[in-house]
């Protein structure tokens, strides 16, 4: 019988000729992230060691990653604190793939993992951030752990006792028609498959659509795969996997691909032709409450947001850009930006975006998670409504309990900061 | 026998569990005063240790959906609460029983605030209503932490036998 990518990339991390969904497997990790969570990792980490008599050691720290964006530059001093022990424990292991408060290297863990090619096509990746199911993107098998799950792996170089998880094939067909992407895409598919229709499974993305899409745009597919449950989204690697990592990420060494047997196993196959979508809105408080944008439209928003691991690449700040230019964001609404790396901010000045965003009245912020998890900056006031390309509405996810947030593309992130209300970017 | 201290519906998020704004606070021992921060008097409640522990919070289907942020459990584990949910989100799971906080996954549970609640090793019984409620059993691949205490214990040992 035949294998599904991520049974491919199991079996291959495990040692084993083939397993089927439900094995048992320990398979070796070949990237492990952390964030500003690091703090909670390293504390766990040691509790590990403790009364072992063994000096504290991780597993391999050439696969280690550790990228400071939930909250920088620090919104206290008990995160500066964190990221300082982070900083230090850092330097005393030798991880090199450390990308601190920086205007250079710093960015988005799910922006900085690809960009630096960090992650390959049938990598097994694990990252205490539940949007890791992002690196499905490079055709790899991502997913999200919790911090002392983290230490384990940094401790024994495996993830234990993963069952080997079902696969849900998702075949896309058609050409988005204008001002309608991969966004609305993802956003139909969760609103289809429920928040929790794919959980403990993968979704695997084929069809022609998928095939012409950039890696952006599969990057935001497989962020917002966690948001229907899924262990972790992937597109199995292909030409433009390749073409990212040698062309953007800059790869020089071979780079195998992995794809599934075509007589592999699938739990479920989900078909969606996207040449008659339209653009699609998550409405408060969950992600799977997905209408069409003609049903919201005409709501006062008070704070637009376009950024995110999500939505902060080049191409979407372009798209918003497009939009802007030479318009005036709306008296009553504020806009913020926070593009996804330093690397697409300065891509951005030098194309002149971030111009056309200033002038339209966009507060352009640093890279990083910014307001999407509701820390430091961009919070909301009570009963007050946020558009936003970021992936979650949960209550209080901005910052206010009160505050309600819709999620949406950067298409109509970017019509509706110019009227103030939520706004079908067709009818512009 | 334990107390309902409130009953939840579906998709209760980690943000609603243990808001994001509070995840500068990363140690068990100090993650407990942040529970259902939000939910103001549910939150007095546990913090002036209103309830006995073993007390359960019922849940719906996907109990702790979102954030892999283990705070969401470390919270609930220090205020030695129990979850009995419909079903419940997979890393949410997952740190659950990394940490050693009891949950069960129960499809039919019914149960309001206050009623009184027998877990068993594979039902979970509603002495109020007198109704009883077949658990699904956590995967077999986990007794293993289970048994060990926790992930962190699990690994020392693990650790332990790789020494030559």
């Amino acid at each position: 019988m035949g294998m599904t990518v991520v049974e491919k990339i199991l079996a291959r991390a495990a040692g084993l000729p083939s397993v089927k969904v439900g094995d048992v497997v320990e398979p070796k990790v070949d990237l492990a992230m952390s964030h500003e969570n690091a703090a909670l990792v390293i504390n766990q980490y040691l509790e590990v060691f403790q009364g072992t008599g063994l000096q504290p050691k991780v597993w391999d720290p050439a696969r280690i990653a550790i990228i400071f964006d939930h909250r920088v530059p620090a919104e206290s001093p008990k995160t500066a604190t964190n990221q300082k022990k982070i900083r230090e424990f850092v330097a005393a292991n030798g991880i090199a793939k450390f990308h601190d408060v920086r205007g250079d290297v710093g960015g988005i863990c799910h922006q900085i993992l690809p960009e630096y090619g960090y992650v390959r096509p049938g990598f097994v990746v694990v990252g205490t951030d539940s949007h890791t199911t992002s690196h499905g993107a490079m055709g790899a098998f991502s997913f999200g752990i919790g911090a002392t799950e983290m230490a384990s792996v940094w401790s024994l170089g495996i993830a234990v006792n993963i069952e080997v998880p079902a696969t849900i094939k998702v075949v896309v067909k058609g050409e988005f028609p204008p001002f309608v992407g991969p966004k609305d895409l993802i956003l139909h598919l969760i609103g289809k498959l429920t928040a929790q229709g794919a959980n403990y499974k993968v979704l695997e993305f084929h069809g022609e659509t998928i095939r012409k899409m950039s890696t952006s745009g599969r990057i935001a597919i497989c962020n917002m795969s966690v948001e229907a449950g899924a262990t972790s989204g992937i597109v199995p690697g292909d030409a433009e996997t390749l073409r990212y990592l040698r062309e953007e990420a800059g790869v020089t060494d071979p780079i195998p691909c992995v794809t599934p047997d075509p007589e592999a196993n699938y739990i479920q196959t989900v078909e969606i032709d996207v040449s008659t979508l339209g653009p699609q809105i998550a409405c408060p408080h969950m992600v799977d409450n997905v209408k069409p944008i003609g049903d919201v439209a005409g709501t006062r928003i008070q704070q637009i947001v376009i950024g995110s691991c999500t939505n902060g690449r080049l191409d979407d700040l372009a798209a918003a850009a497009d939009i802007l230019r030479g318009k005036k964001v709306a008296q009553g609404t504020r806009m913020l930006v926070f593009p996804a790396s330093s690397k697409i901010f300065a891509q951005a000045l030098d194309k002149g975006y971030v111009h056309d965003l200033m002038k339209a009245g966009a507060v352009v912020m640093n890279s990083g998670c910014g307001p999407c998890l509701g820390v430091h900056e961009g919070a909301l006031g009570d009963h007050e409504k946020a558009l936003s390309t970021t992936n979650r509405n949960f209550k209080g996810r901005m910052g206010n309990p009160t505050g309600e947030v819709y999620l949406c593309s950067p298409v109509v992130a970017a019509a509706s900061a110019i009227t103030g209300v939520i706004t079908d970017p067709r009818k512009g | 026998m334990a107390k309902v201290i409130i009953s939840l519906g579906n998709d209760i998020s980690t943000d609603d569990i243990y808001p994001g704004r509070f995840m500068a606070t990363v140690l068990p021992a100090e993650t407990p005063q942040f529970a259902f921060f939000d939910r103001t008097e549910f939150n007095a409640q546990l913090k002036a240790k209103a309830f006995a522990p073993g007390s359960i919070i019922v849940g719906g289907e996907n109990f702790g959906c979102g954030s892999s942020r283990e705070q969401a459990c470390s919270t609930l584990k220090g205020h030695e609460v129990a979850v009995v949910a419909r079903s419940i989100s997979r890393i949410f799971l997952q740190n659950s029983i990394n940490l050693g906080l009891q949950v069960v996954i129960c499809p039919a549970i019914e149960a309001s605030e206050g009623d009184d609640l027998l877990i068993t090793a594979d039902q979970v019984v509603n002495r109020t209503t007198g109704k009883t409620y077949d658990q699904v059993k956590l995967p077999a691949a986990r007794k293993g932490i289970m048994d060990a205490g926790g992930l962190i214990p699990y690994t020392r040992a693990r650790l332990m036998a790789k020494q030559p």
